[in-house]
Parts: structure tokens; C-alpha cells; sequence
């Protein structure tokens, strides 16, 4: 049999899409100006950008004014926080965000918490969303933001956005979403869901590493975090990446055009994983919401087995995926999502995500399918935790997660 | 990052299973770093261990230095299997990654817990 080499990892990177490719190398070799040249080569170079900066607006919404191209999600995430929170010191200390947080996020406010801020994390239930009501009982009169993502790289649970946007706006906070994993993925109207800011990152949605952008809404005014020229209308210094900007510009048009497809056929081969493993692989649980939730994301924990074994074994049989087990994460702690969440130590390290991205097929699913239940039941009965008579006890899925 | 060896011994492992009425068992780790390592040895009367078995909860490390650590110790007396450690069951599997030196590589620590429970029976 010839060696599959299965991709389900799109949440930790995608593809470059090939015209996107293409694009990009002209942007290098052929029309490589620097958009703050006045000279045709440079004059050349900023009507790709600007053309980019349309382009991306228009995927959320916004206004191509709004859009600031930065390094990617980490900056941009970054960009947001810091720059309302310097920016807004006067008005308030107080930021509101949630346990489930990217670590680009989470950091970033540990960092500001160490230099005054004070910062609320909101928990989160068992299928990872946030409560509103806690949302609303965390505001004080000192919040400046709200920063919630979209939706989760983990375990794909999408939060209340549009319902989030409206408190913010009625207690005049600004509202800040973390939106890397959603982009491309979930339709987002910035204007009906009332989002002050919006990170995004190009590698996530078929363009190259390095490249993203913040959404600012007209009106609200934030700090720089990196000094130097005046790009960016003097927002964000630095030459503009323009083969990544005019190559992201591209992707989000084609993320555009073809979103209300890529949502239907990734939401089916993700439904199809999803009641298949349920209904034949016994003590397994699904992480994250069973409906809100990424079109293409499904996070499973099997019991009595741990992540990285699990993904090894996948490799070897060609296929690719990633596991918020301690092993993989290069730390002694599993996922602190999956913790947040309310999972056990075991449980959490016995996760596996599996990320379907716009080249899958549904022969691929059928593929792993196949071969998962023979993968799980070899490293079962390795596990010094598994007890085939343990199963056989009229509820197993309860009694073995809450071993 | 794993090597040959340690692929070879995590996607066929060596000796899983129990040993029933087993001379000695030892476990070690726990399910919080997400490694438990339990070993089985058959010990004959002269000392010599016969037979050894592991189940393992854990990464692909935990599960290659359990297999391994079985093979090592088969044929070998009591007093040789002591002097078996973690960095020679590493080394026999060309080594392991720095991060799983010490976290995934408790496989002696299993072995040798196994023969000390031995022992006790064995005093007793
Ligand atoms: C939710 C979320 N935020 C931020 C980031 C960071 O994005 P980047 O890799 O572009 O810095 C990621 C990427 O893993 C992500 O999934």
C-alpha cells in the first residue's frame, strides 16, 4: 500500500495556496519597491497594498482603513492589548479576558498585570464557553477592554461574539477578539457583531507565516508598541512585508468567495468524524461544543491512553494531527484549555485534535476512521490504567473520566 | 526527534503485557505528568530474571524505554538488573530528547522497584 501522507493540522498552520504563491513570488522578484518609494517601483508596490488592505477589509467588514498589517497573530494580539492599555491608562486599569485564551494573549496580559493592570480571566464550562452573566458581573467601572476570542485553536468552541459585542458596547468598553482560527472559517461582520479590534494571522487561512493584521475600528485610538518610520499610519513602523500582504490580500478573497462552501463540506467530514468515533470507540469524550464550533476542528479525549503515543502512531500511518498532552506541548502541564474545562489530568493527556483544512477529502476521513479504533485498542491494552472489566460497568464513558 | 530505535521499539514494543503470579512488580509515575510505568519480572531460584513484562501510560518515550528496559533485563540476575539505569536504557535506545530525559525515562525506576518488591517476598 502506498504511504498516505494525510494532513489534519490546519489549525497549527495551512498551505500557501498555490495563486497565492504565485503572487507573492512576483512581489519578490519582479515588483519588489518599497511601498514609501515615490518612484514607480515604490509607487508600484503601495497600490498592491492598499489593494491587500481592501481586500482583507472586506472579508470582515471593515473599512480598509481599519486594517493594519503587522507579523501575524502573536503581534497582533499583542498590538491590541498593549495599545488600548497604554492608550486608555486615565480612564481605567481593569481588562476583562478568559481562561481559554492563546498564550499570545494570555501572556500579553500577564505582562501587563506585572506593570499595573489589573485583569479578570473568566472561566469557562465544559464545552469551553464563557457565560455572559460572569462577563457582565466582571465589569467595573475601571474596565477598559474586553478581549475574547472567536474561536478556540484547542477544542473549536466558538463564544457569543455578536452577544458579547452588544455588552461591551452598552458599558462603553472596547472589545478586542482574538480571531486567527476563525478567520476563513466563520462568516464575521465587525460591524453587526460590534468589534472595536480583530487580530488575524495570514498563516492560518492559506497564506505564508509572518504575515497578519489587526482590524482598529475608525474612532478608537491606540498606542504604538514598535517605534520607527512612519508606516502604518505611524501605528505599526517598520517596511511593509508587501509579498505577504499582497499574498494574504489574495487569500482572503479566496477565503471569501468560497466561505459558505468550505464551512458546508468541512462541517460535514468534521460531523461525519465526530458521530462516527462517538458511536464505535468506547470511553472516548468530545472537547468543545457539539455545534458552536469550527467548521473543521474536532478535539477527543481517549482514556487510559496519552496523546503523544497516539500521534506517533497516527504518523506512522500517515497522518498528521496534534494533542494538548504534556509531552507535545513541551511543558510538564496538559492543555491549560482542556484544564479550564474542567478535564482531569488523565483525560487531558489522552487529547487529540484533529484540524481539517480546504484540501481534505472525504476519502481522508474514511482513512482514519479506519484505522483509529485498531490504533486506540493497541496502546488500551499497553495502559496500566485500562481495565477491560471496568468497561463492561453499565455507564463507562462517566466512570472512566472521572476516575 | 526520536531516533530510529525508539520508533522501532514504541510501534512494536517488546514484552507488553502481566505476568501472572509474577516474582516481582514495580510501578512508578504518575497520571499528572501523564506517565505510569508498571514492570513485571519472572525471577527463577538462582536469581536470574526469566521473563519480563510492562504496561505503560504514557508519550512514545515512556513506551519505547519500557520495552527496551524488559529486553535489557531478561537472562540477567537480580544483581546485574540493579545496575541497569535510566541513561543505559536511554543510551541502548541511541538516546532519548533532552525533554524526555527525565520525564519519560523511568523505566529502570519501574525495573528496579519490581525487584525490590522481590526481594521483600522473597525476605519475607
Ligand atoms: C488563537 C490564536 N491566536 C494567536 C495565534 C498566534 O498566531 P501567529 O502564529 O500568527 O503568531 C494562534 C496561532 O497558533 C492562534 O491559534
Amino acid at each position: 500500500m502506498e504511504k498516505k501522507n494525510i494532513y489534519f493540522d490546519h489549525s497549527a498552520t495551512t498551505q500557501v495556496d498555490s495563486a497565492v504563491a504565485k503572487k507573492m513570488l512576483e512581489y519578490m522578484t519582479d515588483k519588489f519597491g518599497n511601498a514609501s518609494s515615490i518612484h514607480s517601483f515604490g509607487r508600484e508596490a503601495k497600490k498592491a497594498l492598499e489593494e491587500a488592505r481592501k481586500q482583507v477589509a472586506r472579508l470582515i467588514n471593515a473599512e480598509p482603513t481599519e486594517i493594519i498589517f503587522t507579523s501575524g497573530g502573536t503581534e497582533s494580539d499583542n498590538l491590541a492589548l498593549k495599545g488600548i492599555a497604554l492608550r486608555n491608562r486615565k480612564k481605567g486599569n481593569h481588562i476583562i479576558s478568559s481562561q481559554i485564551e492563546h498564550h499570545a494573549i494570555l501572556h500579553t496580559l500577564e505582562y501587563l498585570e506585572e506593570n499595573g493592570f489589573k485583569v479578570t480571566y473568566l472561566p469557562v464550562d465544559e464545552n469551553a464557553m464563557i457565560n455572559l452573566e460572569d462577563l457582565k458581573n466582571a465589569i467595573t467601572d475601571e474596565t477598559i477592554l474586553i478581549s475574547i476570542m472567536f474561536a478556540n485553536n484547542e477544542v473549536g468552541t466558538i463564544q457569543p461574539i455578536k452577544e458579547i459585542g452588544k455588552i461591551a458596547k452598552e458599558h462603553d468598553i472596547y472589545f478586542h477578539t482574538d480571531a486567527v482560527q476563525a478567520i476563513g472559517n466563520c462568516h464575521i461582520d465587525v460591524r453587526e457583531m460590534n468589534i472595536d479590534l480583530l487580530s488575524m494571522s495570514g498563516h492560518k487561512f492559506y497564506s505564508s507565516k509572518g504575515t497578519g493584521a489587526l482590524y482598529v475600528r475608525k474612532g478608537v485610538r491606540i498606542e504604538a508598541i514598535q517605534h520607527g518610520g512612519a508606516h502604518e499610519r505611524n501605528i505599526r513602523a517598520g517596511t511593509e512585508n508587501i509579498p505577504g500582504i499582497v499574498g494574504m490580500g489574495l487569500a482572503a478573497d479566496i477565503a471569501r468567495v468560497n466561505l459558505d462552501d468550505h464551512i458546508k463540506n468541512l462541517t460535514k467530514l468534521r460531523d461525519k468524524i465526530i458521530d462516527t468515533i462517538l458511536a464505535e470507540i468506547p470511553s472516548v469524550k468530545l472537547n468543545g461544543h457539539r455545534t458552536q464550533r469550527l467548521p473543521g476542528l474536532v478535539n477527543f479525549s481517549f482514556s487510559f491512553i496519552e496523546g503523544e503515543s497516539l500521534l506517533l502512531n497516527l504518523d506512522l500511518k500517515g497522518i498528521a494531527a496534534s494533542s494538548g498532552s504534556a509531552c507535545t506541548s513541551g511543558s510538564l502541564d496538559p492543555s491549560h484549555v482542556l484544564l479550564s474545562m474542567g478535564l482531569n489530568h488523565e483525560t487531558a493527556h489522552g487529547s487529540l485534535r484533529l484540524s481539517l483544512g480546504r484540501h481534505n477529502t472525504e476519502e481522508e476521513v474514511d482513512y482514519f476512521l479506519e484505522i483509529i479504533p485498531e490504533i486506540i485498542d493497541k496502546l488500551r491494552k499497553m495502559s496500566p490504567l485500562y481495565n477491560p472489566s471496568d468497561i463492561k460497568v453499565s455507564n463507562p464513558c462517566d466512570q472512566c473520566i472521572n476516575r | 526527534m526520536y531516533t530510529e530505535k525508539v520508533i522501532d521499539h514504541f510501534s512494536n514494543p517488546r514484552n507488553v503485557g502481566e505476568i501472572e503470579e509474577a516474582s516481582g512488580v514495580g510501578e512508578v509515575g504518575n497520571v499528572k505528568c501523564g506517565d505510569i510505568m508498571r514492570v513485571y519480572l519472572k525471577i527463577d531460584e538462582n536469581d536470574v530474571i526469566t521473563d519480563a513484562k510492562f504496561k505503560t501510560f504514557g508519550c512514545g518515550a515512556a513506551i519505547a524505554t519500557s520495552s527496551m528496559v524488559t529486553e535489557l533485563v531478561i537472562g540477567k540476575t537480580v544483581e546485574e538488573a540493579f545496575k541497569i539505569t535510566n541513561k543505559a536504557v536511554a543510551e541502548a535506545l541511541d538516546g532519548l530528547p533532552p525533554l524526555k530525559m527525565h520525564c519519560s525515562n523511568l523505566a529502570a525506576d519501574a525495573m528496579h522497584e519490581a525487584l525490590k518488591d522481590y526481594m521483600s517476598k522473597k525476605g519475607s
